[in-house]
């Protein structure tokens, strides 16, 4: 299981957060700083896994992340989950994050993190992994941005027909 | 209106929307928290409009503000109403809002249920999609229970996309409202097969999640995964079946010996790293569940440890972190195997990367001998002054700290050295462990009673330097230690060498500056170092220096007096008084010395952490029982008005019962006094050890002799190197001189606790220093052996734990809405919720009946409630023909849980056959499944079209496509149990014993054999009986024979019965209402070639004597041309083996139970058995159901129990060829039989 999925930049801003267990709003940002705290005074080139912080989880929990430009993506994950596999599901996620933003940067995320969040809702979905193909993925990702469009360019008319 | 919406959207564009709002918090940085509040004031007007848009826009900047800490859950009900939006882009908004901030405890998620199922029905998919996305972030017990049904008919909905999201969610419901777990199971199950990856891989994903919480649930699938595994070519699913099998092997032995075949061939194929090393961990996973069995897998090991070496040695610090996490798994079964890749590992520990330190630790934890101890901690020591940053100095620290003190101090060979380690990490700067060098330094000196000289000379020696330590006011986490010190060298402060000196340093003004507890300690310890020095001066007349301590005493303890802690100070004003009320007497020249030290006479033992919840209660004692007589009504009458003493009364009342209490402790205590003399489990301190202060004179202090190899005065600190250069020298010198005097005794093994088995033969070789004997924790005697370890009664995975391979009853069943009172359904009906209304309406004429019918089986099944699910089943299948008359529907219901039970006993047989080549089981496979569903769909329901027992026409007409599957699943197996069948018969061929195979006595192989329980029970051309009989554990007068029935020719076997002349003693359980000699059919027909199991229960009464019962089956073949009636007759005999059940026994349990005396003896001995000892201890296991309880190199000692609870213990002996068999028993003439019946299982060989 996927406890918890926090995207955040160099300064430990967060630019997602999505968590599969309740938290307090206080409590998911002592999560969210924790964390960074944890990642961020970490070097590069050292290996990609951490044994659990104290509030997300436990001895159990892992967390598993990369570091790209000035994001971390940091998956939270119990034993269940393979490491090396969430390593590349996170590799996953950035490259479909690339390809639906096309050159995805830092500033994507931080006006569009609904989008994102809907990305990723066609990764994972209550804190188990659903797909991994990344062509499926987007696939679905646009079948449902089509949609919105066509919603959205429908709206003015409606309003005119109830006039 | 229609006004009201042009304003909207007039106001619309004014509005900031999501882009707006976060451009505007970046704008203002400074005051942000005003800006944010501005704007959720703004929102609220938002939400106030009746524009779904502009709401949408204002949840839609509430999701974001929520991810930045703000509590948002005052707009619940506007997401409410966003998600109940019919546009798909608003509910969207509303769902993803949701899924962010509803919990269990947001009120409004009542008010969603209705939204949510309109939605979850939607025919647009992605408003399906983005329902069951929200929910399972937001599902509550209610939600589950209440959609539970809706999501299961999604799991068979025609998209791929829905059912793999529906597949699972099923999980969420699962965990939420588990009564649905078994309703959903087959379908979940079917769903491990969809022709669509994504499905299937969500599938797997939700069996795995639920298989890792409670795995001997999922046994039964492992055929099918072990099928997915050789087929899927998927990483991810692949990578999450062999995790489950990691956690499945631990409870099935056999599996992990099914799969390290084919996880071999992955590692070695795979190019894909992360499959790779799921395998080595599921290997290792597998060779850890084999290792206490049978040890022969080294080559598996081998490459395990290898892959991991290449995994270390890689650039990627991932791999590296992995391979050590993996390594630390080997570490615990196979030391030997890891500890040839010290090099690399102790290399790890310089790595840059900490996490890879951490793990290169725990495995220096794992690998320490006595041969290499002081070597590795010398390198841990050299770490520990080069580490920067106290975390990774202080996991240093406990790190040696825990490798010295492992399992009791194993592997110290020299606590000389060990005490000069824990001092030297004294001068560590800033540690937070100051407490645990303390409680080391503790355990150390009270429990090696030879090394307290030595411990408090250093102690001593840190007294004086206690300056030092606490000179800097960070380092106070350090001065903990001084704790240890003071207390070690008052309580043992006979053997120091200057009591005086050490008393001075105690009570320097210096002192008060330590926290209060240590202060406490150091005061009383002061009274103790007292008295010692009253001691050592006794007897001189008008000892100068014993006055002088009084004075010292007199002038230094008034400091403490005055502290601002309680504790020091009332200790230090007593012992003020006590000492100038000495002094009174000294000047009188009074001896007082002896009545000093009796203040502080007789030793203390170290306690077991557990001691205290082990202690049993004692037989009779009922602690809820009242004490005294319960007050009576009458009185409490009385006194209820009385509120003010209301309160007094239960005080009053305990006073009363503690007095009685303590008179019948008093008895309790002289009781078991004399349980404790005779008991030689209990261990007792050694008078001899024992302060005998009664007695006066100095020769009565017991000086404990050490071996002063090492000088014990290090000017300073003491270094601990030099320990290990004069260990070094110690060894070879004993060596050379063992080699002188070979022929001399083995030298006794130190210490009662040391385990025989505790290291490889070198270590044995390896001597202590001195002579230690290490105290070992009191335990309450009868403690219980049982490690009842709590698990978290909240887990929710607890309520997860369901036998899914029993038969859907009638109470599991998914709610479905109704719009009138529910009247009463078969299971199936809930499962094709299309179906409902049609099935309803057909139902209601028959209803009546039906409802008999059900009673009368509910009332059938809660009597057999303890049986085994399988029989209940069979049960349900046998009164099949009565109730003829039934309509489909609960036929249906009863269908699928054949295929799984065939399935559970299959997995016995997939199991227990030797491993095929899964290539090759691969190819065959489809052909013959295929094959197989031709011959049956068309010959069974043409050829019968009148057996009511079978699937009738109507049915195959209707043929749904999932009970299509089923069979398609059952046929397959059936088939390809066959074929195991033939590979048997290949066996056997060979072996040439006509049934030698079925009795599992194969030639010998090394390793070990496959065996099989199976003998034969009767055979002819036409069917082949074999059987096996267990105990049941529950019922301790039912046994279960379980026969598996064979056909051999090429024609069609039906209407078996199978009948048995009752005994006296044993009787075969018929349904109820049959006769006594009526016969039970057989659930189910044989198609040619094909073989089943079926169960049957026997109650017995008697089982000290093995007996045998007359049967027989009838059965009809069916060729093409003609049908015959046939017969066969049997014997079976019920052996006393099969009365015993496989129970577990912890060496100390079974040691009591040979001491009490109440089992009587006898003995067996076999001549020429060639077999290795293992392979002759896991036959005995197998067939005879035993459990080992010890074994010491050629000798075992093993342990079962009779279903009537009857104790059987073996001591088996080998000596070239010979084995004998001490046996004792309860029960003599069971004793007797069993003993006959092992040594007939040897005489087959």
């Amino acid at each position: 299981m996927i406890k918890a999925i926090l995207i955040f930049n160099n300064h430990g801003k967060p630019r997602m957060s999505k968590f599969y267990e309740h938290y307090t709003e206080d409590t998911e940002q002592q999560i969210i700083r924790e964390t960074f705290h944890l990642v961020s005074k970490r070097d590069e080139n050292i290996c990609n896994f951490l044994e659990g912080g104290l509030l997300i989880g436990g001895s159990d929990n892992k967390l598993i992340y990369r570091h790209y430009a000035t994001l971390y993506f940091v998956f939270c994950v119990d034993s269940s989950e393979s490491e090396l596999g969430i390593l590349d599901l996170i590799q996953v996620f950035v490259e479909t994050l690339d390809k639906c933003f096309e050159n995805v940067c830092e500033l994507d995320l931080i006006f569009h993190v609904d989008k994102v969040h809907n990305i990723l809702a066609e990764m994972v979905m209550g804190g188990m992994v659903l797909e991994t193909n990344m062509s499926e993925i987007i696939t679905q990702v646009e079948a449902q941005g089509k949609m919105e469009k066509s919603e959205v360019r429908a709206a003015p008319l409606s309003y005119l027909l109830e006039f | 209106m229609a006004l009201k919406i042009v304003k909207g959207s007039i106001d619309r564009m004014f509005d900031k929307n999501l882009q707006d709002l976060v451009r505007g918090i970046r704008n203002h940085k400074e005051d942000e928290a005003k800006y944010i509040s501005t704007c959720i004031d703004e929102i609220k007007q938002e939400l106030k409009q009746d524009n779904i848009a502009v709401k949408a826009n204002a949840v839609c900047k509430l999701t974001y503000l929520q991810m930045l800490g703000y509590d948002v859950s005052w707009a619940a009900f506007n997401i409410v109403e966003v998600m109940s939006s019919s546009k798909f882009t608003y509910k969207r908004i509303g769902y993803l809002a949701a899924s962010q901030c509803f919990h269990e405890g947001t009120d409004v998620i009542m008010l969603t249920t209705n939204q949510i199922r309109k939605d979850l029905s939607s025919p647009n998919q992605y408003d399906t999609g983005v329902a069951l996305t929200g929910l399972s972030c937001f599902v509550t017990p209610d939600l589950a229970r209440d959609l539970a049904n809706d999501i299961m008919t999604l799991m068979s909905h025609t998209k791929p996309y829905i059912r793999k999201k529906a597949v699972l969610i099923m999980y969420k419901v699962f965990l939420k409202y588990p009564e649905s777990l078994r309703p959903a199971f087959p379908r979940l199950k079917e769903k491990l097969e969809d022709p669509d990856p994504g499905v299937q891989s969500a599938a797997v994903n939700v069996i795995c999640e639920l298989a890792r919480r409670n795995p001997k649930n999922y046994l039964s699938l492992a055929p099918l995964f072990f099928k997915l595994m050789t087929s899927s070519t998927n990483n991810w699913v692949l990578i999450k079946i062999i995790k489950l099998f990691g956690a499945l092997t631990p409870l099935e032995p056999r599996l992990g010996k099914k799969l390290i075949e084919p996880l071999t061939n992955l590692i070695h194929s795979t190019s894909a790293m992360s499959l790779l090393y799921e395998c080595v961990n599921t290997v290792i996973a597998v060779l850890i569940s084999l290792s206490s069995g049978m040890p022969n897998h080294s080559a598996s090991i081998q490459l395990c440890v290898q892959k991991l070496r290449i995994l270390i040695e890689d650039s990627d610090q991932n791999l590296k972190y992995l391979g050590l996490l993996a390594m630390s798994k080997i570490l615990k079964t196979h030391p030997k195997s890891v500890q040839s890749h010290k090099d690399l590992i102790l290399q790890c520990l310089d790595d840059k990367d900490e996490s890879i330190r951490l793990r290169a630790l725990d495995l220096l934890y794992g690998m320490v001998s006595k041969k290499n101890l002081m070597e590795i901690v010398k390198k841990l020591m050299l770490h520990v002054d080069k580490a920067e940053g106290t975390t990774y100095r202080d996991e240093l620290l406990t790190k040696i700290i825990d490798i010295c003190s492992q399992s009791n101090f194993q592997y110290i060979t020299n606590f000389e050295w060990y005490i000069s380690i824990l001092v030297e990490l004294t001068r560590l700067e800033g540690t937070r462990h100051g407490h645990l060098i303390a409680s080391q330094m503790l355990d150390v000196a009270i429990r090696v009673k030879a090394i307290r000289g030595f411990a408090v000379a250093q102690m001593a020696t840190l007294l004086d330097n206690a300056h030092l330590l606490t000179g800097n006011t960070q380092r106070n986490g350090i001065c903990e230690v001084l704790y240890a010190a003071a207390w070690i060298c008052g309580e043992f402060s006979e053997h120091l060498e200057d009591p005086m000196q050490t008393l001075e340093a105690m009570l320097r003004p210096k002192v008060a500056t330590l926290p209060g507890h240590i202060q406490a300690v150091y005061v009383q310890n002061a009274a103790k170092l007292f008295a010692t020095v009253l001691r050592k001066h006794d007897g001189e007349t008008e000892s100068q220096a014993a006055q002088e301590t009084s004075q010292l005493l007199i002038d230094r303890l008034p400091l403490f007096v005055q502290s601002a802690n309680l504790e020091v100070q009332e200790r230090a004003s007593c012992i003020l008084q006590l000492v100038k009320y000495i002094q009174k007497l000294q000047q009188k020249n009074v001896e007082v010395a002896e009545e000093v030290t009796a203040l502080f006479a007789g030793e203390l033992n170290p306690v077991a952490p557990k001691a205290q919840k082990k202690v049993p209660i004692p037989e009779g004692l009922d602690l809820d029982a009242w004490i005294n007589e319960p007050p009576s009504g009458s009185e409490s009458e009385d006194e209820k008005p009385k509120a003010v003493f209301a309160k007094e009364e239960p005080k009053h009342s305990r006073s009363r019962h503690t007095e009685v209490d303590e008179k019948e402790l008093a008895r309790r205590r002289e009781v078991r006094k004399q349980e404790q003399a005779s008991n030689p489990f209990y261990i007792k301190a050694s008078p001899s050890s024992q302060k005998v202060y009664d007695a006066p004179g100095v020769e009565h202090i017991p000086v404990v002799q050490i071996d002063l190899s090492v000088p014990l005065k290090v000017p300073g600190m003491p270094m601990s190197d030099q320990y290990l250069k004069l260990e070094e020298e110690r060894r070879q010198k004993e060596k050379a001189e063992r080699k002188k005097k070979e022929k001399k005794k083995k030298r006794e093994k130190r210490g009662k606790e040391r385990k025989a088995d505790s290291g490889p033969e070198s270590e044995e070789d390896i001597t202590p220093a001195h002579q230690v004997d290490i105290v070992t924790e009191e335990m309450p005697e009868n403690a219980l052996p049982s490690d009842d370890d709590d698990k978290d009664p909240n887990d929710p995975h607890k309520a997860l734990d369901i036998d899914l391979d029993k038969p859907l009853a009638d109470s599991d069943k998914l709610p479905v809405r109704t719009h009138r009172p529910e009247v009463l359904k078969s299971p199936a009906e809930d499962r094709d919720g299309e179906s409902v209304p049609q099935e309803t309406k057909k139902k209601s004429g028959k209803e009546k009946k039906k409802d008999k019918e059900k009673d009368r089986k509910r009332s059938k099944e809660e009597k057999k409630k303890k049986k085994k699910p399988k029989e209940v089943e069979e049960e349900l299948l046998e009164s099949q023909p009565e109730e003829a008359v039934q309509s489909e529907e609960t036929k249906e219901a009863a269908a699928p849980p054949t295929s799984t039970s065939a399935e559970a006993s299959d997995l016995d047989f997939w199991l227990s056959s030797a491993p095929v080549p899964p290539a090759a089981q691969e190819v065959t496979a489809p052909s013959s499944s295929a094959a197989a569903v031709d011959t049956s769909s068309a010959a069974a329901p043409e050829s019968e079209p009148d057996e009511p027992k079978d699937t009738e026409p109507e049915d195959t007409k209707s043929s749904k496509h999932k009970k299509k599957k089923q069979k398609k699943e059952k046929e397959e197996k059936e088939k390809k149990k066959k074929k195991r069948h033939h590979h048997h018969h290949q066996h056997h061929g060979d072996a040439g014993g006509e049934d030698s195979v079925q009795n599992g006595t194969v030639e010998e192989e090394e390793p070990l054999p496959p065996m099989s329980n199976y003998s034969l029970l009767a055979e002819n051309s036409y069917i082949k009986m074999v059987y096996d009989i267990q105990g049941n554990h529950q019922d301790e007068s039912k046994v279960v024979v379980s026969v598996i029935f064979e056909n051999k020719s090429d024609s069609f076997l039906k209407a078996m019965e199978f009948n048995v002349l009752d005994s006296l003693n044993s009787k075969l359980q018929r349904p109820e209402g049959a006769g006594a000699h009526d016969s039970l059919t057989v659930p189910f027909q044989l198609p040619p070639g094909v073989s089943n199991e079926a169960r049957f229960v026997f109650s017995v009464q008697s089982i000290v004597m093995p007996q045998k019962l007359k049967g027989t089956l009838t059965f009809i073949v069916k060729s093409d041309e003609s049908s015959t009636h046939e017969k066969l007759d049997f014997k079976l005999h019920f052996t006393c083996t099969s009365y015993l059940i496989t129970t577990p026994c912890y060496s100390d349990a079974y040691a009591k139970l040979l001491e009490s005396g109440d089992l009587k003896g006898s003995s067996l001995r076999l001549e020429g058995i060639n077999m290795p000892f293992h392979h002759l201890l896991a036959r005995i296991c197998f067939h005879h159901h035993f459990s080992v309880v010890e074994r010491i190199d050629s000798c075992a000692s093993m342990y079962s129990r009779s279903i009537q609870g009857h104790h059987v213990c073996l001591l088996v002996k080998t000596s070239d060829q010979t084995v004998s068999i001490d046996a004792k028993c309860d029960e003599p003439s069971l004793l007797g039989n069993v003993l006959d019946e092992i040594k007939q299982t040897f005489s087959k060989c």
